[in-house]
């Protein structure tokens, strides 16, 4: 059955509509629109409003177009929304399509001048800025004039849809740091525009926004920034990275927190290396987790296709490091500015020969910043890579989120011997070896290069070995080593984080997914409640695949897994841990580039399950 | 008769590794020997040190030297980025790595050239014979223009200098020598160690199985017949001083002997041979490189010498504790950080 794409309407009342609608602003890639969005986003978070921004960015740095798209829920649900009933028509290029798009009694806030080749439709409201006039009214600099062109919007849309002017001067004076000159500058243009539509626009449309308690306590941040975060509090040690989008923020991210880790007197306890390019900086944290640091390292597709190698010899020889996959969409250069979730395989399977990486999966900004520490303890516990599987759409959007917990459980470093530890592992066991198993749970103990004892040392390889690391060609040590490293796979699902599960229904309908699908699921799931369709949920949030997985497919007559990918990944990878007869588990496979819409979810679970 | 012992009481056995697997005679070998010796001389503690290489028959060495040391056998040409990270991790450590010229010189010429540049303290042995010895006998990047081999026929590409590129890239120890001049590589191998910069040492090492014939440049015959060192090296300890003071040091035209001072105060004596080489002037030190490939003339010793930039991990303004010896206090903020950051997050 053919799987619809992500675009329906609904209809509209004339009936007030408060807090609960979206707008999309179209500008120029380059043109400055990122500060007029980000205020407006702002803003709305301080009005107390559940508020998601999520920006549809071109991979280009000046002159492409650029849609940015702001909801308002009353209700809390930050899923991007199939329509936008407001659009802010400020790029020429695109103004006609933008219109269309929009629902009836939908409203263009646009420019005098683009209004004048834009397609005109009879059943939306226009509200046309006169922007050139206005900007020659200003005393900004003509330097400057056309980087804050974009906050006549910023003016028009606060005061066609209430957002208190003097609070938009708040919020550009944090955008700043503080410095009230620039503040300024933007916040004339802000006030000459919406004194302008005071003036001269008369509203006809329903839309408004207005103070509510819906933010209280909340934050709001980009998954990167979390993530990065949650690095710093899991005692990050080594960064090494070359930039790739949408990753690069992350490092930004670890940058400017870097702080928090500094000593008194000024100096690091986290290294930052850009690498030339994902090979090294895959190599600079394998060396590094090697030697006893914690690293870490934050790339998307291209750059993790560059570190399989690396990435299975640290599997292979059992080195911890953290992978950071900000997916993007692939295959190849792909949709380097789309979000997806189309490297699951990929980074599950990621080396030649046998074998699985260890992978976790956030959905949002409090498991990005769990997800930042807790990678560290897995990775040494465990003795292997770990590879934290985020998407654009988490990363460089802003989400609302409450804020993070510390953590909850000290720093675990795992299976590490020092050199009194050596000895006394020494005489109780007669002997140490690298990757002699003693606990029967797949994981050996390892000493780190620096150790003062004269047993410590061993080499590590990515050739066949024995126990005690020494070279070894023999089947029997190689059979012993991939059985141990099952073994060690095995007690892996117990340790990593469990499924969340909402199974508190007699529904016949499981949905399965896992990531940033979330919020798009929850608010869908919502409104099939409404029609009287009852679904359980499960959203996974590590691989290899925890055991619950198995009981909630048993549990229900007909299982969904909604997926932001093409080929239906997650769907493949329960299948082939499922070799019994699964048919009743089918794919809700996306992959189009976008965030998932509750819309696109609802609309197609109906039409599937008949 | 006890062993004879170093000054930590170890002999030099103890600083031996496996038994090697190499072909008999393999020049590679010899090298292996001169880091046991070098380390046993010196009195180098094991646990300090760590072996770090790529893949080829070269960069399985470090199995066979230092028993007692970590080891790491990496990826083909990339154990430049695997040392970088180790020495970010542990600051402590020192690092004696293995590489052939194909793991350098074809496939690892982009880490080479990287890891000089960002300055990772560590001795960077080039074990080179001209062909890809663990795969069996294809001509490297460093082969002859011209050299037939029989299986491989003609190469009809210029050399890759490893030591040119390493001048260019900003090494500030560049050395080329002769596996079978066990004397002089052995000097260098000691101020090598010293030196807290990337050293590169390039060492001419016969493949004895695939590129040995007389007419190759990087066999055994050739290099006994051609080698002209450019001056006989002897490592000075910093607590040497009476002997150094005797001769002014670096006034290289009164006479032919040049003491290079090193960062920890030892010298690196050059006694000239027949020539005007300065190790401390960049435009000799490539002039001398790029004559002896133009002329085929085998010059050894140490080419290049500056005083070394500030590390990597200077620039990176570590703590002074290993970065991978931290305690969890150094490793986590406190909860009230992360309130902090998160009331800034927060609606005003
Ligand atoms: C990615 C990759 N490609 C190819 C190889 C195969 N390979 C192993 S060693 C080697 C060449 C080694 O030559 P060199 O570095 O000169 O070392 P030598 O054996 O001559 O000492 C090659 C191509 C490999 N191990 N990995
Ligand atoms: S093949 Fe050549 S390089 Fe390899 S061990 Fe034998 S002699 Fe040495
Ligand atoms: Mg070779």
């Amino acid at each position: 059955m053919a799987i619809n794409a992500q675009t329906q309407s609904k209809t509209l009342t004339r009936e007030p509509v408060i807090n609960d609608f979206a707008f999309s602003v179209a500008t120029k890639n380059g043109s400055g629109s990122q500060t007029s969005n980000n205020v407006l986003v702002t803003s709305l978070f301080r009005m107390g409003i559940p508020v998601n921004g999520k920006n549809l960015f071109p991979s280009n740095i000046k002159g492409l177009p650029t849609w940015y798209t702001i909801r308002a829920s009353k209700d809390g649900y930050t899923a991007r929304k199939a329509i936008t009933e407001i659009v802010v028509a400020y790029n020429d290029g695109t103004a006609t399509e933008d219109v269309s798009s929009l629902p009836p009694g939908g409203v263009c806030v646009t420019t005098d001048k683009i209004a004048r080749v834009i397609n005109q439709r009879d059943d939306i409201s226009y509200y046309e800025i006169p922007v050139a006039k206005l900007m020659r009214q200003t005393k900004v600099p003509s330097a400057f004039r056309k980087l804050v062109e974009n906050m006549t919007y910023v003016g028009a849309v606060a005061q066609l849809f209430d957002i208190p002017v003097d609070l938009i001067y708040q919020v550009l004076l944090d955008n700043f740091k503080g410095r009230e000159k620039p503040a300024r500058m933007n916040h004339d243009i802000v006030e000459l525009a919406y004194d302008w539509t005071a003036e001269n626009i008369v509203k006809t449309d329903p839309y408004r926004f207005e103070h509510m308690d819906g933010t209280h306590g909340k934050i709001m941040m980009t998954g990167n920034d979390a993530g990065a975060l949650g690095a710093i509090f899991g005692g990050v040690n080594v960064v090494a990275w070359y930039p790739i989008t949408p990753s690069t923020s992350f490092v930004d991210g670890v940058m400017s927190f870097r702080h928090l880790r500094q000593t008194e007197d000024k100096q690091n306890t986290v290294a930052i290396v850009q690498a030339e390019d994902e090979l090294a900086a895959a190599g600079i944290i394998v060396g590094a987790g090697w030697a006893g640091a914690r690293s870490l390292t934050s790339t998307s597709g291209p750059g993790i296709s560059l570190m399989s190698e690396f990435a299975g010899l640290a599997y292979f020889a059992e080195v911890p490091a953290v992978f950071w996959n900000i997916t993007r969409m692939g295959p190849s250069t792909g949709l380097p500015t789309r979000t997806s979730q189309g490297d699951l395989l990929f980074t599950h399977f990621l080396g030649h020969g046998d074998g699985r990486q260890i992978c976790l999966m956030p959905g949002n900004l409090k498991e990005a910043f769990e997800f930042g520490w807790k990678s560290f303890d897995i990775a040494e516990a465990l003795q292997t890579p770990v590879f934290v599987i985020s998407d654009l759409d988490l990363g460089m959007n802003n989400w609302l989120s409450d804020p993070f917990d510390y953590p909850d459980q000290p720093i675990n470093r795992g299976k590490v011997l020092d050199a009194d530890e050596l000895q006394s592992f020494i005489d109780e066991h007669g002997k140490w070896g690298r990757y002699l198993d003693v606990d029967g749970d797949g994981i050996a103990y390892r000493t780190v290069p620096g150790t003062d004892h004269r047993f410590a040392g061993y080499f590590t390889r990515g050739t066949g070995r024995d126990e005690m690391a020494t070279y070894s060609e023999r089947s029997d040590d190689w059979v012993a080593t991939m059985s141990r490293l099952r073994l060690k796979m095995d007690t892996a699902r117990g340790m990593l984080p469990q499924p969340i599960v909402d199974d508190g229904s007699d529904a016949d309908i499981g949905i399965i997914t896992f990531g940033t699908n979330d919020e798009a699921i929850r608010e869908a799931r919502d409104w099939l409640t409404n029609d009287g369709i009852k679904t359980n949920y499960l959203r996974v949030r590590a691989l290899p695949l925890a055991a619950s997985v198995s009981d909630f497919i048993d549990a229900h007559k007909s299982v969904f897994v909604i997926e932001n990918n093409f080929d239906g990944q997650l769907t493949q990878l329960i299948r082939l841990e499922h070799p019994e007869n699964i048919s009743h588990v089918r794919p809700l496979a996306l992959g189009d580039g976008l965030p998932m819409t509750p819309s696109w979810i609802y609309e197609n679970l109906k039409e599937q399950e008949g | 008769m006890p062993p004879r012992t170093n000054h930590l009481g170890l002999a030099r056995n103890e600083y031996k590794g496996r038994p090697s697997t190499l072909c008999p005679g393999c020049g590679h070998d010899s090298i292996s020997n001169q880091i046991i010796s070098m380390a046993y001389e010196l009195g180098l503690e094991q646990h300090k040190i760590i072996k770090v290489s790529g893949i080829g028959c070269s960069s399985k060495t470090p199995a066979y030297f230092l028993g007692g040391s970590h080891g790491f056998n990496a990826l083909h040409g990339r154990m430049p980025s695997v040392v970088t990270g180790a020495l970010l991790a542990n600051t402590d450590l020192s690092c004696i790595a293995v590489s052939g010229d194909g793991d350098t010189g074809s496939i690892g010429m982009g880490q080479f050239k990287h890891v000089i540049r960002r300055n990772v303290p560590f001795v960077y042995i080039i074990e080179n014979n001209g062909v890809y010895g663990l795969t069996k006998g294809q001509f490297s990047a460093t082969a002859d223009e011209g050299q037939f081999l029989k299986y491989y026929g003609t190469n009809h590409m210029p050399a890759i200098d490893l030591c040119l590129e390493a001048v260019i890239a900003g090494a500030t120890f560049v050395a080329r020598s002769f596996s079978g001049d066990a004397k002089q590589v052995q000097a260098l191998l000691q101020a090598a160690v010293r030196h807290p910069g990337t050293s590169v040492l390039d060492i001419i090492s016969p493949c004895v199985t695939f590129n040995n014939a007389e007419t190759s440049t990087k066999s055994y015959p050739y290099g006994r017949d051609h080698e002209i060192p450019l001056h006989e090296i002897q490592i000075l300890a910093p607590d040497y001083v009476d002997a150094k003071e005797e001769i002014t040091i670096g006034d290289y035209d009164e006479g032919d002997i040049l003491d290079v001072e090193m960062h920890d105060g030892s010298y690196i004596r050059l006694k000239k041979l027949d020539n005007d080489h300065d190790p401390r002037n960049r435009r000799l030190a490539m002039d001398v490189l790029e004559r002896s490939m133009r002329e085929q003339i085998f010059s050894t010793g140490l080419i290049y010498y500056e005083e070394p930039r500030p590390t990597l991990a200077d620039t990176e303004e570590l703590v002074e504790t290993p970065l991978a010896r931290l305690n969890a206090e150094g490793l986590r903020p406190s909860q009230a950080a992360l309130e902090g950051v998160m009331q800034s997050l927060m609606v005003g």
